[in-house]
């Protein structure tokens, strides 16, 4: 790791500061996937801001939002009996991220501002329609993810809480890569009034999308044989050691389909 | 150089660090405890685990300023302090859940982590997905798996001896 | 205190330590004023180095110093050395090309060492590190093993053409051939061996320390042999005579082989520590490990059995290419030879045998020993030829086995591949096997799995190893250039209390307890009172250290010997106490007694008239009670066995769920049950590993892709099942022990158990063959390129 000097402000407009005033200034969330990436030097920031003294956790649970500080753990995510009767997908797609002492660390804003294309978070965001806060502004999760490892965000923005629209039927699948245990395919599916969402992490190459063609056939029909005949081009998705390209299509439609069927 | 203030096993400290100094790193070279151990550059293997806060956490993946204020917990702090061991490491030892003992450390506090989640029981099948994040590659985990189980009622038992 | 000899589950002594965070790694170990080395690694497989300046990162905050492969060379310092000498068909020695400490001229391998920064931090000599100013001239590199032999593959080293280190053989091909022609039918299979990274979970560190005062030079290290460093360093790279070079392997984080070979970083910490009048510690990332700690595994071969019409094996005939990497490892040249080629008769009695093997050089990390050590590879490629065989002619797999097998009333039975195995009984083992997985049953469970759209499949396999690799005499006929027996000093002291320290090394394998176990079963002292050192070679008067399973088969057998000296002293001494004849006092447990009479001594009463010989035969016998053995075993040991694999596999993704595992050993006379299952389980996970998750995959330009854990698959607790482990056992005959050895039997017998059960699974494909490992990707490709050949029950 490089050094670098170490920040932690008490408030969120002062991080803001703090990251406007430094360009090579980096805010750090959880630092689950942002210290690994320092130790590999793979980043120099002469800054670290440390969010961690902003009050930003917190689950909100409303009668059709759900609301959700950017600093809240994954495990608190994943524990919380409410959500889990609220948003079903959205606990377990939270006790699937990493181990538990990953979780007991790491944030939904830092995955959300991170977009790493395995990452688990940004399928459950773009799938219930998430309204991303920041200090700001407020973004749709439809506008947010821009690409692998790149959003909306400027870069002294900082992610204040996510706000999703309750489905009436939630599901997430994971199919695990059996070395890293990030996602190889990642399916978060909801069931809203108005039709069905459903988003793809970890396969494509420009990172999470929406998955359209599964979505009109849920949307009229919401089973898991809706999609059994649906095929997903591999041409933009990811091919690695682990999985080729057409694994990861296949894979989309087996996982989707385990997701349909587990969704409540 | 930038100040943590922090209590381990009970002790508060005051040290000077580079800010990239992990908490691990903390641990091991400014205190001298070096019970918990590094076994990997990834955040996978899990040989690094210590509670912070009550809280299992690699310490490999948080900077020691991050803990500032904070209460950490290592392998060397869970016995009683007459020595007597913690029901998890009691467990490891009787039924033989370690070899060369180097992720040990990491996959003791994560089953001290795992059994207090779980107060109303763990399965087999739930006992190997907590241990996620711990890699052992002597044992094939088939004892570690034994002595957490073993462990489980001994841990959730004690709080209402302890009242009577 | 209950029972604690010979067979007793006894808890492990060093176990406390271990819990309570008070284990002693070399990492943990500091000394005062120590420096830090980083060593700047080769990104490049295969590159002439055109320029190398030293100059800003030497004046970078914090830096000691910089040395360079010139700098050694200059100080007359030599290159690593390989321990074994092979010959090539025609009587040549193999090529030995030079394998310099740091990287001289060219780099051959990502990870070969160009530099060493040295720093009052790490943090300092891994930032000075980056001011390297490093020029390379690319070269074309040869990543594989079979690129390393097509016709015009860039060499790796000038001078060894065609990239071949040795083409060696073993058997009467005459016999083989002839034995083919009158065949009735041939069954060939073709298969690899995937390359493994080793990773002990404690990565590979050293530290050297030099006494300005002595002039002496320690270095600790993660050593699974330390007198075997001492002699390597100091003889062939430092120039160190031994009476001034201390090595410690303290408490040591796993070795599975990795840790057994003499490493660069050694020689750089020590070397520097000399030149600097300082320490100089070195702790490997994990990064690194993965490309500098010897890999193993990496074969590719081509098997083909003769058989009669009834099933009998006539013949087999071998050809197999072994990757050694970019330089020779310690004990690489052995490994796929006389570790793999004259494993390949198996549990069988095939007459006739004929194996050529040839090793060539690749762009990759050197290749050596991992747990098993060409034992594996052979028992792979034989237990899949056996059931391909029963795939070719329809025979049952079980059948074919047990009409091969070698007799229990066939021992000692000599093998057409130069050993004599002494004792086993592979139908008792195979059938406890059977019965413990209900192998009878399988069908119904065959078909309440298909019914939930899962494949399942069942596999076994029927091992042999060759443990306690000896006699000496013998290895060095083949090449060996150290001796391979064991050394025990067993002091007892003035009040009764036992210290033994033995030439072997534990790293995890529970050596204080067993051989506590095993001195307290002879001389009848508790185990508290009972203390095992090892790891120090100030401390041990000799050994060769622990791999091959030897330790309990070698170094037990030492101490026995070491044992029986201090009794018969003992007895000479109790004599003379008791006024009695020598031939007439029996020890038993602890007491020496005349036989017939109701007169005794305790071994305290011994050793303190030993110490302190007042009433003492002191005109015959010298005082004290501390006795030295050097035993060099008669035979390698033959442990065998049965290991049945149940599996299934997600017919939509190809994943790969174990179900059942069952392994039942012949690991000879067991000294403590609990240390056994566990070394067995150790074993079988990493043959697991091996069969379904793990893969050193080198792109063709030489780049490792599966270079951390985020890429190569380690084993998870999920991944795996309850091992079930069972033993039935034979005695070794030629130890005094009748012990065979447990630590390799288990990465030695399961993955072909794992394959076969893979293969059985996809039975309705008509599948013949799959490489490992079997990953959920490969058996989805398999499983869209096939289609069922037999309709579904």
């Amino acid at each position: 790791m490089y050094d670098f000097a170490y920040q932690k402000p008490a408030s969120v407009a002062d991080a803001v500061k703090l990251l406007g005033d430094d360009p090579d200034a980096k805010a750090l969330a959880g630092g689950q996937t942002f210290i690994p990436v320092l130790k590999q030097r793979l980043a120099k920031p002469s800054t670290i801001v440390d969010l961690g003294k902003l009050d930003l956790r917190g689950i909100t649970v409303g009668a059709d939002t759900v609301t959700i500080g950017a600093m809240t753990t994954h495990a608190a995510v994943a524990s919380s009996e409410e959500l889990k009767a609220k948003i079903p997908g959205l606990q377990e797609l939270a006790s699937w991220i990493g181990d538990e002492a990953v979780r007991h660390r790491g944030t939904m804003g830092g995955s959300l501002a991170n977009n790493d294309p395995a990452a688990c978070y940004p399928s459950a965001a773009l799938a219930m329609d998430a309204t991303i806060k920041t200090d700001r502004r407020e973004i749709k999760a439809d506008d947010f993810f821009q690409g692998m490892f790149t959003t909306a965000l400027e870069p002294n923005e900082i992610i204040t809480s996510i706000t999703f629209k309750v489905p009436q039927k939630s599901a997430y699948e994971k199919f695990r890569n059996p070395a890293s245990r990030y996602a190889i395919v990642g399916v978060f599916v909801a069931q809203h009034a108005n039709g069905v969402r459903l988003a793809i992490t970890g396969a494509g190459q420009g990172g999470v999308f929406r998955h359209t063609a599964f979505e009109q056939a849920l949307s009229s029909n919401f089973s898991p044989d809706a999609i059994a005949g649906i095929a997903t081009p591999p041409d933009d998705l990811n091919g690695d050691i682990h999985a080729s390209a057409e694994y990861r299509a296949h894979l989309i439609n087996v996982v989707a389909r385990r997701a349909v069927a587990k969704a409540r | 150089m930038p100040q943590v203030s922090l209590t381990v096993n009970g002790k508060q400290h005051t040290v000077e660090v580079e800010g990239r100094t992990l908490l691990v790193e903390l641990l091991r070279e400014k205190l001298g405890l070096t019970g918990t151990h590094v076994g990997c550059d990834t955040s996978q293997c899990g040989a690094c685990v210590v509670h912070v806060d009550g809280l299992a956490v690699k310490s490999c993946t948080m900077l020691a300023l991050q803990a500032d204020g904070m209460a950490v917990t290592t392998i060397e702090g869970i016995a009683a302090a007459d020595g007597t061991l913690h029901p998890m490491q009691e467990m490891f030892r009787e039924h033989h859940a370690l070899q060369c003992g180097f992720c040990t450390p990491g996959m003791v506090m994560t089953a001290i982590d795992l059994v207090n989640a779980h107060p109303d029981g763990l399965t087999d099948k739930e006992i190997r997905e907590g241990l996620e994040g711990n890699l052992c590659r002597c044992t094939g985990y088939h004892n570690i798996v034994k002595a957490i189980a073993a462990a489980h009622p001994l841990m959730h038992g004690q709080a209402p001896k302890a009242a009577e | 205190m209950g029972f604690e000899g010979i067979g007793a589950s006894v808890r492990r002594k060093e176990d406390a330590r271990f819990l309570s965070g008070r284990g002693h790694y070399t990492d943990d170990i500091n000394r005062p004023g120590q420096l830090y080395a980083f060593i700047k690694r080769s990104d490049r497989p295969h590159a002439r180095i055109a320029s190398l300046q030293t100059a800003q990162a030497a004046a970078a905050p914090g830096v000691v110093a910089v040395f360079t492969g010139q700098d050694m060379a200059a100080d007359n310092v030599g290159g690593l050395p390989c321990g074994w000498q092979i010959h090539n068909k025609d009587g040549s020695p193999m090529a030995e090309p030079p394998h310099p400490v740091i990287a001289i001229g060219k780099v051959r391998h990502v990870g070969d060492p160009v530099a060493v920064v040295i720093a009052e931090s790490r943090q300092a000599a891994k930032d000075a590190a980056e001011l390297l100013e490093i020029e390379y001239d690319d070269l074309p590199a040869v990543a594989t093993t079979l690129d390393a032999l097509e016709p015009g593959a860039p060499t790796v080293h000038d001078d060894v053409a065609g990239n071949v280190c040795y083409d060696w053989h073993i058997g009467d091909k005459g016999t083989v051939d002839a034995a083919f022609a009158r065949a009735a039918k041939v069954v060939k299979l073709e298969l690899t061996n995937n390359r493994l990274v080793p990773n002990a979970m404690e990565p590979r560190a050293a530290l050297g320390d030099f006494d300005t005062s002595s002039g002496d030079f320690t270095l600790y290290t993660t050593s699974q042999n330390p007198h075997v460093i001492r002699l390597l360093m100091g003889a062939f790279v430092l120039h160190i005579p031994e009476n001034k070079l201390r090595v410690v392997a303290p408490d040591v984080g796993g070795g599975f082989g990795s840790k057994i070979y003499h490493y660069a970083e050694e020689a750089i910490v020590t070397w520097a520590a000399g030149k600097l009048r300082r320490p100089v510690k070195w702790t490997a990332e994990r990064n690194e490990s993965f490309m500098s700690d010897a890999h193993g595994r990496d074969h590719v071969s081509t098997a083909e059995m003769a058989l009669d019409a009834d099933g009998t094996f006539l013949a087999l005939r071998v050809a197999t290419i072994a990757n050694m990497g970019a330089y020779l490892s310690t004990f690489a040249p052995c490994v796929p030879t006389y570790l793999y080629a004259t494993l390949l008769a198996g549990v069988y009695k095939t007459p006739a045998i004929y194996a050529e093997v040839k090793a060539v050089f690749t762009n990759t990390v050197p290749v050596d020993a991992y747990r098993g050590a060409g034992r594996p590879e052979a028992t792979y490629l034989l237990e899949r030829l056996v059931d391909v065989i029963a795939h070719d002619t329809g025979m049952d797999r079980v059948e074919i086995r047990r009409k091969n097998f070698i007799p229990a009333d066939a021992f000692p039975y000599q093998t057409p591949v130069a050993l004599q195995y002494d004792s086993g009984n592979y139908e008792m083992t195979l059938k406890a096997a059977l019965d413990a997985a209900d192998f009878a049953g399988f069908e119904a469970r065959r078909a309440a799995a298909r019914a939930k759209g899962k494949l399942r499949g069942i596999g076994i396999s029927t091992y042999l190893e060759a443990c306690g690799i000896a006699p000496s005499a013998v290895v060095g006929s083949l090449g060996a250039r150290a001796g391979l027996y064991e050394v025990a000093n067993v002091k007892v002291h003035p009040t009764g209390s036992i210290t033994v320290y033995t030439g072997t090394h534990s790293h995890g394998q529970g050596h204080e307890t067993t051989f506590a176990q095993l001195i307290s079963d002879q001389m009848g002292v508790p185990i508290d009172q009972i203390e095992v050192v090892h790891g120090d070679t100030s401390k041990i008067p000799f050994g060769m250290g622990t791999y091959g399973s030897r330790s309990l088969a070698v170094g037990g057998s030492a101490m026995v010997k070491a044992m029986d000296k201090i009794i018969a002293k003992g007895k000479k001494i109790a004599a003379h106490l008791m006024e009695a004849a020598v031939e007439d006092i029996e020890f038993d447990k602890g007491t020496f007694k005349v036989a017939g009479t109701d007169k005794s001594k305790t071994l305290t009463d011994i050793s303190l008239a030993a110490y302190v010989p007042h009433n003492y035969p002191i005109e015959e016998l010298e005082p004290g009670l501390d006795e030295t053995a050097f035993y060099d075993p008669k035979n390698f040991t033959f442990p065998g066995g049965c290991h049945v694999c149940e599996l299934e596999i997600d017919q939509e993704t190809g994943v790969v769920e174990m179900v059942n595992f069952v392994a039942v050993d012949d690991v000879g006379r067991v000294i403590n049950p609990m240390i056994v299952e566990g070394q067995v389980q150790g074993g079988v996970a990493q043959g697991i590993g091996q069969a379904l998750l793990e893969n050193a995959i080198y792109d063709s330009n030489g780049q490792l892709l599966s270079g951390s854990f985020m890429d190569y698959t380690m084993p998870r607790a999920n991944d795996l099942v309850n091992i079930s482990v069972g033993t039935e056992i034979t005695l070794c005959t030629h130890n005094p022990l009748g012990v065979k050895g447990c630590g390799e039997v288990g990465a030695i017998g399961s993955p072909p158990a794992v394959m076969n059960a893979v293969i059985d699974a996809l039975k309705e494909y008509g599948i013949r063959h799959i490489d490992m490992p079997a990953t959920g990707a490969k058996l989805w490709e398999i499983l869209q390129a096939n289609r069922p050949k037999m309709a579904a029950e």
